[in-house]
């Protein structure tokens, strides 16, 4: 929940922020904040969403600790944001998930590695053959499993984002036009159509890291040390994340459609787009942390660190295994391999709603509204 | 100075155009040759400033009017000097955090060496050259006070607290020539309830056009619709000044609101006049029967801030000669106004290369001054937005050109 003090600390940064206005090209943060006299819960919440850490208003601000405003634009909207996947999360009861982030993450992986290990006992046949996966847990068992979960995921993070829309971004319909009197006001449907523009735009502008490149260099890890790497490693996490799931999905029509059974040659497409995102997703979440551990501490919530880690450890151990049970699938180990690998991709989803995992999703919402904003700015 | 647009200036500010605002603001008070060479030398700053990591933004919003002739720096002076200090220390120049100079050791007209006071004790250091960029006096409260007796305790110094003036004092005692008249200061009207020291941009109001301005007796004291806010912005601080424990409070009503740039304090709201009154200490028979003679006062016109418009008051002293509106819709916002010191004018003489002028008319061989230490060569009055920074990145320039060329030759 985003507690009251929080509210009037991110209110006095965006006071005084909104009135000094020096910042204005480093991000969409302060032309957001300047459209605005007033700094409601909703407005904080949807500009901490806008916000990327890049931490150049920090270094930039002359009201930065030791001044007594105290103004510490990164870490302050860092704090609402994290309140804000506490309050949007669904069910709500969960919200405290984000705050118990390592503990609940070690719970859900062995939880995920018991559920293998007895589906596995239960299902597998007597000697599984090289590269048999489905000898170990069966087809119809692994999807009915990951079905369940993923669409559990997709329903807690598609309600969690529309609670969050909602409260940022309340509809405004524009009052029925005199002159059609008899229907809504064409207006309407023009906005409509001006908006599907404009999402597109924030949509590139998530996919890109756009606001991390944009005001002429890269972003900050300390005063004046910049540097694209923690774009680039997000690129490598984010894209290699989403070749992973292109893989899944090519395999399902294998499976599926064209009858083809796993395993899949190494040159075959499934394999080609995994070992890839699986590089990515190692490569990635390792420059991340890397990255975490010498970037300034004043630019983070130190109460995050916890949610950060361990989705990047998930991330982590999820290709890890993967790459390493497609390396050895063909000896002894390949059972348990297999167990660890679907256990700590069922924990990888199960947390998805509940963790770091969410911040795309608002930034993405965030930046749609930004770019549709765009005609208040012009 | 521009003659054709750029990334961040619109249309062109001409070398003539700068150089009549200065002559202007200046009102003659001004060397009208390094005046020249500033205006010229601008040209190439934006060029110069971001090569050493600077970067430049268009102007920004709620300042639109000041894109033809002010870049801003993004992220402010701070990002610009962060971005300084970092293009020093790759070129292997060391810099001493926490180390003031208290005094110099000048022979003749010719620098030593200075003794420098950090937190373990002071040392005697020995040096080829001096460049002096120590700024004016604005936050030597006990300096001020010699000018402006009491009254100095209500200012408040809107930059840094380290602007004490010791090196200028010194220079002077040493024989230095000094140039601007040293009881003069340009001081704007800033919330009283800002920080004594380095409250910076955020304390300013714009609000003064939009309403009237009253002082401790409730009393209005001056045209609040005199001029366009910019033109008009920096006599707000020596007006109030002037006024009974040099505070004022500006009155607006809701139908400003959204007008001005937002303001860091909140402002005191009130239902009706005599509410307000109370809430800014101000007696309420007072301050009803100001607005109520201001409004009556207002004469019929249409409303326009952006230009001179025809809205004025008749009969009144002193009349708001533009932007008058009655003063009848509640919520009623008051704003309380202190002095707010920019900088001071008091400077050292240079010549050309940045040299002091020493009392016998020579420059001095090794001593060299830049920005607002000897920015009253070309600004001996008034003010022109930015012009701070040319100074100082002109001089800063050429400064540091000649004392490399003297210690290297």
């Amino acid at each position: 929940m985003l507690a009251a003090d929080l509210v009037r600390q991110g209110q006095h940064v965006m006071t005084v922020c909104n009135s000094c206005r020096y910042c204005e090209a480093y991000c969409p943060v302060f032309p957001a904040m300047e459209d605005r006299l007033t700094f409601a819960k909703r407005d904080l919440t949807y500009l901490a969403n806008l916000c990327h850490n890049c931490g150049e208003c920090l270094y930039a601000c002359q009201y930065a600790p030791p001044h007594e405003f105290g103004i510490n634009v990164p870490r302050t909207l860092a704090e609402i944001r994290v309140a804000s996947y506490e309050e949007y999360c669904w069910p709500p009861a969960l919200g405290g998930a984000f705050r118990r982030q390592p503990l609940l993450t070690a719970l859900s992986l062995a939880a995920g590695l018991a559920l293998l290990i007895l589906l596995a006992r239960a299902f597998s046949g007597d000697e599984p053959g090289p590269g048999d996966f489905y000898g170990v847990v069966p087809h119809h068992v692994m999807v009915t499993l990951f079905s369940v979960v993923a669409l559990f995921v997709v329903v807690a993070l598609a309600m969690a984002c529309a609670r969050f829309w909602r409260d940022v971004s309340p509809s405004v319909r524009l009052k029925p036009d005199p002159a059609h009197k008899d229907g809504p006001n064409p207006a309407n449907r023009e906005r409509k159509a001006q908006n599907g523009k404009r999402s597109m735009q924030g949509i590139v502008d998530a996919l890109t890291l756009r606001h991390l490149h944009d005001a002429g260099a890269d972003c900050t890890d300390a005063e004046e040390r910049r540097g694209p790497w923690r774009r680039w490693l997000h690129h490598c996490t984010f894209y290699g994340f989403a070749l992973c799931f292109a893989s899944t999905s090519v395999a399902a029509v294998y499976h599926l459609l064209l009858g083809w059974r796993a395993p899949y040659a190494y040159t075959s497409l499934p394999v080609v787009l995994g070992t890839a995102g699986g590089l990515g997703l190692l490569v990635g979440p390792a420059g991340l942390l890397a990255i975490r551990q010498v970037r300034d501490e004043a630019l983070a919530d130190p109460a995050q660190r916890g949610l950060d880690l361990s989705f990047i450890a998930m991330l982590f151990v999820t290709s890890f295994t993967g790459l390493v049970l497609m390396a050895l699938r063909d000896g002894r180990f390949m059972p348990p391999l297999l167990v660890v690998h679907l256990a700590s991709v069922l924990a990888l989803f199960l947390m998805l709603p509940y963790g770091k995992f969410v911040h795309g999703i608002y930034r993405m919402a965030a930046l749609i509204k930004f770019a549709r904003e765009s005609d208040r700015r012009t | 100075m521009h003659d054709a647009p750029t990334d961040v200036l619109t249309d062109t500010y001409s070398e003539v155009e700068y150089f009549g605002d200065l002559m202007r603001v200046t009102e003659g008070r001004t060397n009208e040759q390094l005046t020249r060479m500033v205006v010229r030398a601008s040209a190439d700053c934006p060029a110069w400033l971001r090569r050493f990591g600077a970067r430049l933004q268009p102007s920004l919003r709620g300042t639109l009017h000041l894109g033809r002739t002010n870049a801003f720096f993004l992220g402010g002076g701070k990002a610009l000097m962060n971005s300084y200090y970092a293009a020093a220390e790759r070129r292997g120049v060391s810099v001493h955090y926490d180390t003031e100079v208290v005094s110099l050791d000048i022979v003749d007209g010719r620098f030593c060496g200075a003794t420098v006071r950090r937190p373990g004790g002071d040392t005697a250091i020995r040096a080829r050259t001096l460049v002096l960029a120590s700024g004016g006096f604005e936050s030597n409260l006990e300096w001020l006070k010699e000018i402006w007796g009491d009254a100095a305790d209500n200012f408040i110094i809107r930059g840094t607290p380290y602007n004490r003036g010791t090196m200028l004092k010194q220079m002077i005692a040493c024989g230095a020539q000094s140039i601007g008249d040293p009881t003069e200061c340009h001081a704007i009207a800033v919330d009283a309830r800002a920080p004594k020291f380095d409250g910076g941009i955020v304390t300013r109001l714009d609000s003064v056009p939009f309403g009237i301005v009253v002082n401790a007796r409730g009393e209005r004291f001056y045209d609040e619709g005199e001029d366009f806010w910019p033109k008009r912005y920096a006599i707000w601080g020596r007006l109030i000044a002037r006024q009974p424990d040099q505070i004022a409070y500006s009155i607006v009503d809701a139908k400003t609101s959204g007008a001005f740039m937002p303001s860091v304090f909140p402002p005191m709201v009130a239902t009706s006049i005599r509410e307000l009154a109370v809430l800014l200490g101000l007696g309420a028979d007072t301050l009803e029967a100001t607005v109520a003679a201001f409004n009556r006062g207002v004469r019929p016109g249409s409303f326009d801030h952006t230009v001179l418009d025809g809205c004025r008051t008749e009969g009144l002293a002193p009349d708001k000669t533009h932007w008058a509106q009655p003063i009848d819709t509640p919520p009623f916002w008051g704003y309380p106004l202190r002095p707010g010191i920019t900088f001071t004018y008091l400077g050292l003489k240079v010549d050309e290369r940045a040299r002091v002028l020493m009392a016998d008319g020579q420059p001095a061989a090794n001593i060299f001054a830049a920005g607002e230490i000897m920015a009253g060569n070309i600004l001996g009055k008034g003010y022109v937005g930015g012009v701070g920074m040319t100074i100082g990145t002109v001089f800063g320039r050429i400064a540091g050109r000649e004392a490399a060329s003297h210690v290297g030759g």
